[in-house]
């Protein structure tokens, strides 16, 4: 089993000038990473960073977006998925961290962990969807996945992590958001 | 005939949503975020799913229009959610969160289902029509009510004022707006 952390490390060789959705524990394993003015945080409401994505996606169709989202949170949009498919932004690589539990909420298990998310995303349209368990078969396969035209689905299956400190006021920080918002917006 | 589009015999053009397309067109919007509702169906969805101008994103579900209102915005893209009030209520949190406490100019359209236009939201004798007002005083957000022609001349104000602000506005739709 992978653990997230190591899986976004592998990612981040991959990251260039993408713009990077995460949120909850996913945000603070790829804060740790280091920081980066287009990685977008500023979330707000749980199950909604794949909408963000799509917005992005949608505004700078010359950029590639990359969305980190928790599986909890996948769950609670799970109607993204068809959004999504049919808008089809060729820029999107949706990737759903699925460790089974709700890790920011007292580390209770998701409903179903079998759930195979991967196939959901197939069958709502996504042209390319993948789950990894490996963390060798990622690291092989993690570069050319996120170039594709997508919008790319994967699944990480990840065992929970090391308790993390969510220190939130700094993560989603105002100035933070600024910064994104000058990068990104028209002149 | 689809029965958005039967209109009453008799009935008359008291709100034509072809005057409020050119307001949302006048106000820069390039985006409309949509879950159908009857109020707006025939009148104004329709029209603008066939208006080559304006860039429609159908969705599941109506939150989901705050967080791709979100991610537009930041690349400089203005965009209106059209959706039902139900949905409204529904999308409380994502509101509350993204529009309001990140203080972004999410700007929705809200169709009052079976709400009666010869009476004001509050004295609406459905529920769920009534309560749409108080919910947004209490969140603070600007809200403006159509309900005949002479509405629509809010709609560019809010709008702009919404990014001008960089607040969220709702503009409340009362009665059926006629596609002509």
């Amino acid at each position: 089993m992978m653990k997230r952390d190591e899986c976004f490390k592998i990612l981040a060789r991959h990251v260039t000038d993408e713009i990077v959705v995460s949120t909850y524990s996913s945000a603070v394993d790829w804060l740790a990473l280091g920081e980066r003015t287009l990685n977008y945080f500023s979330v707000g409401a749980m199950g909604l960073d794949s909408s963000h994505a799509l917005g992005l996606a949608l505004g700078r169709p010359d950029k590639r977006v990359i969305c980190l989202q928790g599986d909890g949170s996948f769950l609670m949009n799970l109607g993204c998925l068809v959004t999504i498919a049919a808008a089809a932004p060729k820029n999107l690589v949706h990737l759903v961290v699925q460790n089974g539990t709700y890790e920011a909420n007292g580390s209770h298990p998701i409903p179903n962990n079998n759930a195979d998310f991967a196939a959901m995303a197939k069958s709502a349209g996504y042209p390319h969807a993948y789950e990894f368990s490996q963390l060798a078969n990622f690291e092989q396969q993690a570069g050319h996945m996120i170039k594709q035209d997508g919008p790319v689905f994967a699944t990480l299956r990840v065992e929970p992590s090391r308790p993390l400190t969510y220190d939130y006021p700094k993560l989603y920080d105002a100035a933070r958001r600024e910064a994104i918002k000058a990068a990104l917006g028209r002149p | 005939m689809d029965a958005d589009l039967v209109e009453e015999p008799g009935a008359k053009a008291l709100l034509k949503g072809s005057g409020i397309l050119a307001a949302i067109k006048a106000s820069g919007i390039e985006y409309i975020l949509s879950v159908p509702d009857i109020t707006t169906s025939g009148g104004l969805l329709r029209p603008i799913a066939r208006d080559p101008q304006l860039k429609l994103v159908r969705v599941c579900k109506e939150d989901e229009c705050i967080g791709i209102a979100s991610g537009l915005h930041y690349c400089g893209r203005r965009a209106l959610s059209l959706i039902q009030h139900t949905g409204f209520l529904d999308s409380i949190n994502a509101i509350r969160g993204v529009a309001v406490e990140y203080r972004q100019p999410i700007c929705m359209m809200i169709g009052l289902l079976q709400h009666d236009p010869d009476t004001t939201p509050k004295n609406s004798p459905r529920y769920g029509v009534r309560i749409v007002e108080p919910i947004l005083d209490a969140m603070g957000i600007p809200h403006h009510y159509l309900g005949e022609d002479a509405d629509v001349a809010k709609i560019k104000p809010a709008i702009d004022e919404a990014y001008a602000k960089s607040f969220p506005v709702a503009l409340l739709i009362g009665r059926r707006p006629t596609a002509s």
